[in-house]
């Protein structure tokens, strides 16, 4: 157990380690000035040029540069946004939880929905319902997802006049940004309606996460239904039912935990697509979210700050990745073993 | 284990039932206190003194601060405003203002005024731009590019405080736009104690950011490309409607402004563009007001280049060129066709004046006696940015391209990002352009001055870098009456005179579009410059 922690510790620490080095080097990579670049500060005489220079350890050689970067990351100095002037890292600190939350509601969705109807389609398979459900998940599953986004828009937005289109929650409320996400915050706020601000918030939701939240559903269905039907043809269910037990008995007792363990890691996997999907459905619904903020910064060529948001999204992917696959090892010991018979 | 999902079901059930629990009536309340527009980018900056661009004035001007004269937005004459009163010596150099004595400024989380506002913040406000050694003159840059472009500072021989409610400013010569440039969204009043206490703690650049004026709404908060937030002066000294909350929503797509105006994201827009008016006009639950705005797009030829310093060569060119099928193909029916520079709103509007016409035949002949021979080229530099005046430059100049083809001229399209093009037409890099000019205020004085005098090409505003006398003078006789009848005689001579010349070829005057939601009351575009929010309400 330490050793497995331990070496999936090293193996972030190498990851993170790799990321900063190519973070550190787009500063170099990028048109313009590197001191601009990795600072975002333009100073405005040289007196300033140069006490920034020391400052940031320019001066010297590229590796005490580095080394001195990874301590500002570290300290949290991340370096002032070209185009607003404000701390990339309060930036991000706003931007990156809007993610999270957005990212959080589809998982939701997509387990709440997702399992209860792969199980019913696993079970009752070949059937018309299955079918028809099966039929629906490789649909929604091959449609583009920015094409969906905007598929709701024009139908929920634009036409039944149901749910608005941009941002979280409706301007008029003045919620202050304390964590994050939007929810905990209204809960945070005083001085205003919760109930109605929490209506509000939950219509701004709801397209967003649904469109997110659609095509992980999907991949869930398919994959809890293939699982149930491999299990159901699994001789320990032939023997259950020669015994007897109820379908639901066998269902509950040896279909639900034996269709679930094998197709975890494969669940896992989609939590990486779904926050690629996240990021790009933000852009369409002006959700503030990360993945609108690097597209804004990709637009008016802030380096600082496609420098920074690289490294914070990609430390993001890895450190789930790498939970996740800690996770699966955790629960299912048995993996390693067969990893270990491969290598 | 089994009841895990009915728990989760139920928890989703409360919470929905909670959530909607809360009545109508308060809903309708609250959501009709604020008033959210989409406002299409960021200002620059809180004060309208430090800039020109209108997105800084919209934002700023009518919301937080007030002027000591208004135009009144139906018949454009100059109306009190924190000045109850003016007199003017009959020898037209002294100006008398008369100050409100019950305006408060506002009161904020970083500011509490201990007096009402007075002449010492008029004196304040004035001195800022005019004096290189107000203590505020260089604070955030220190360039007023408006007054400067107007030579306003120069022309002010002295502002004199009389007593705590009336003052004195005079001037070195007459001139007739004067108070018309009080009445302009630039000329706004700050207060003078919020300098002195922000000097004390020694940061004056908040002035701009944190800004406190005597205007209908006070500054709560702005993040950028994301919203600035006002709330109401509750003691504002007019007696108007004020709506509890007033919210900018920073929306620089013009399709996402239209989508959020239709689901009632947003309240009124800025700018729709020309290929959507027609969906707004379809819906019944939208308004489109327009109003024939003050502004000019035109094609300006650089007259310091050969052979453009020639007049033959530029009337050849707008001979070429057909401008009803600019009209047309540009602006959809959204604009008037331009004769002169002023546009039919201003009062010395010229009905009669002379037009240059389609004529290829002429353009040939004019351009073969000035020695131009087929084949020649020249650049159309055309502006990358949409404005109401020129919705879509380098449409109008692949139009011109093909023009002037007919005629014998290979036409190339240039364009840059917007700060490097205009850097490089005010080195006078260009042959041509097309661009334009919205007006600050109503006084002709406002279009012929900035755009062609001589005094304008440093200031980078005359793009067609054409200095002539004769003009120069003939605008500044017309400063110099008060006569609307002689001043709008001397305007018809500088439009003969610019017939003849043609530094730039005038070639429409666009409407000025507002798009709202039926729900607002109280809407009306401003023709005089920045959107006003005083007075507005929303019944949901």
């Amino acid at each position: 157990m330490i050793r497995i922690l331990a070496r999936y510790s090293i193996l972030f620490i190498l990851t993170l380690l790799v990321l900063t080095i190519l973070s550190f080097a787009l500063a170099y990579l990028f048109p313009g000035d590197v001191l601009e670049n990795l600072t975002g500060i333009t100073p405005q005489n040289d007196m300033q040029r140069e006490a920034l220079m020391r400052q940031y350890r320019l001066d010297q050689n590229v590796v005490v540069q580095f080394v001195h970067y990874l301590g500002d990351l570290a300290s949290g100095d991340w370096g002032y946004s070209f185009s607003s002037g404000l701390s990339l890292r309060e930036e991000i600190g706003i931007a990156m939880p809007a993610t999270i939350e957005l990212s959080f509601y589809a998982i939701l969705m997509a387990l709440l929905i997702g399992i209860p109807l792969g199980y019913y389609a696993g079970i009752r398979s070949y059937s018309v319902s299955d079918k028809s459900i099966n039929a629906l998940s490789v649909t929604t599953y091959s449609i583009p997802v920015y094409w969906f986004a905007l598929i709701l828009i024009l139908i929920f937005s634009l036409n039944l006049d149901i749910a608005p289109i941009s941002g979280r929650i409706s301007l008029l409320f003045d919620i202050p940004p304390v964590s994050g996400f939007i929810l905990i915050d209204i809960m945070m706020t005083e001085n205003i309606d919760k109930g109605l601000a929490m209506r509000d918030a939950f219509s701004h939701l709801a397209l967003p996460t649904f469109a997110v939240g659609a095509i992980t559903t999907a991949s869930v269905v398919r994959l809890i239904r293939r699982s149930v039907i491999d299990v159901k043809n699994r001789p320990y269910i032939t023997a259950a039912r020669s015994r007897g037990l109820s379908g639901w008995r066998i269902f509950s007792q040896h279909v639900i935990r034996n269709a679930l363990l094998p197709i975890l890691p494969l669940m896992a996997i989609q939590i990486t697509t779904l926050i690629t999907n996240a990021m790009i459905v933000e852009t369409l619904f002006s959700w503030p979210g990360i993945g609108n903020w690097l597209i804004q910064a990709i637009y008016q060529r802030d380096y600082p700050a496609l420098r920074v948001g690289m490294l914070a999204v990609s430390t993001l992917v890895i450190s789930l990745t790498i939970l996740i696959d800690l996770f699966n090892r955790i629960i299912d010991p048995s993996r390693e073993k067969y990893e270990r018979a491969t290598v | 284990m089994r009841y895990t999902p009915l728990a989760w079901l139920s928890l989703l059930l409360l919470l929905v039932v909670g959530v909607s629990a809360c009545s109508k009536r308060d809903e309708h309340a609250f959501y009709n206190s604020g008033l959210v527009y989409c406002s299409e980018s960021n200002p620059v900056t809180f004060n309208p003194q430090l800039d020109t661009s209108s997105t800084t004035s919209d934002a700023t001007s009518h919301q937080l601060y007030d002027r000591l004269l208004d135009f009144d937005p139906d018949t454009g004459r100059i109306v009190p405003s924190l000045a109850s009163s003016w007199l003017v010596s009959d020898n037209g150099l002294t100006y008398a203002f008369q100050l409100r004595r019950d305006v408060k400024f506002h009161t904020t989380d970083y500011f509490s005024p201990s007096r009402n506002f007075n002449a010492d913040d008029v004196i304040f406000s004035l001195n800022r731009w005019r004096l290189a050694s107000h203590d505020f003159h260089f604070v955030s840059g220190g360039r007023y590019p408006y007054f400067e472009s107007l030579g306003l500072a120069d022309n002010i021989a002295s502002i004199k405080r009389i007593n705590g409610y009336r003052i004195e400013i005079t001037l070195k010569r007459r001139d007739s736009s004067f108070l018309a440039n009080l009445a302009t969204d630039f000329s706004v009043i700050l207060s003078s104690e919020y300098g002195k206490q922000l000097m004390q703690q020694g940061f004056p650049n908040r002035i701009d950011q944190y800004p406190i004026g005597t205007g209908p709404f006070k500054f709560e908060s702005y993040r950028k490309d994301h919203f600035i937030r006002y709330a109401k002066n509750t003691d504002y000294w007019r007696d108007i409607t004020i709506a509890e909350r007033l919210i900018y929503d920073i929306t620089p797509r013009s399709s996402l402004r239209l989508a959020k105006l239709i689901t009632g994201e947003c309240d009124a827009t800025a700018f729709p563009a020309q290929t959507e008016l027609e969906i707004i006009r379809n819906r019944e639950d939208l308004t489109l007001a327009e109003k024939p705005g003050l502004n000019i797009g035109f094609w300006a030829f650089n007259t310091q280049r050969p052979p453009f310093d020639n007049p033959d060569v530029r009337r050849a060119l707008a001979a070429a060129i057909d401008k009803n099928t600019l009209l047309e193909a540009v602006y959809f029916d959204s604009a008037t066709r331009a004769k002169t520079l002023l546009p039919a709103a201003s009062w010395a509007f010229q009905n009669d004046a002379d037009d240059t016409a389609y004529n290829p035949v002429l353009a040939r002949k004019l351009l073969a006696s000035a020695g131009i021979e087929a084949g020649f080229s020249m650049t159309i530099w055309a502006m990358p940015v949409e404005r109401a005046y020129n919705p879509n430059a380098t449409k109008m100049a692949e139009l011109i391209q093909r023009y002037l083809k007919e005629v014998g001229i290979d036409a190339t399209i240039v364009s840059y990002d917007w700060a490097t093009f205009r850097r490089h037409l005010q080195d006078g890099l260009h042959d041509s352009v097309l661009i334009g000019w919205s007006a600050d205020n109503g006084d002709p004085d406002n279009f012929y001055r900035p755009l062609l005098s001589c005094g304008a090409i440093p200031s980078g505003t005359n793009r067609a870098m054409w200095c002539n006398s004769d003009y120069d003078k003939l605008l500044d006789r017309a400063l110099a009456t008060d006569d609307l009848e002689e001043r709008k005689a001397i305007y018809q001579q500088v439009n003969r005179l610019l017939y003849e010349r043609l530094p730039l070829v005038p070639i429409a005057h666009a409407y000025r579009y507002q798009a709202y939601r039926n729900e607002l009351k109280g809407m009306s575009i401003n023709p005089f410059g920045g959107v006003r929010f005083g007075g507005v309400s929303k019944t949901l």
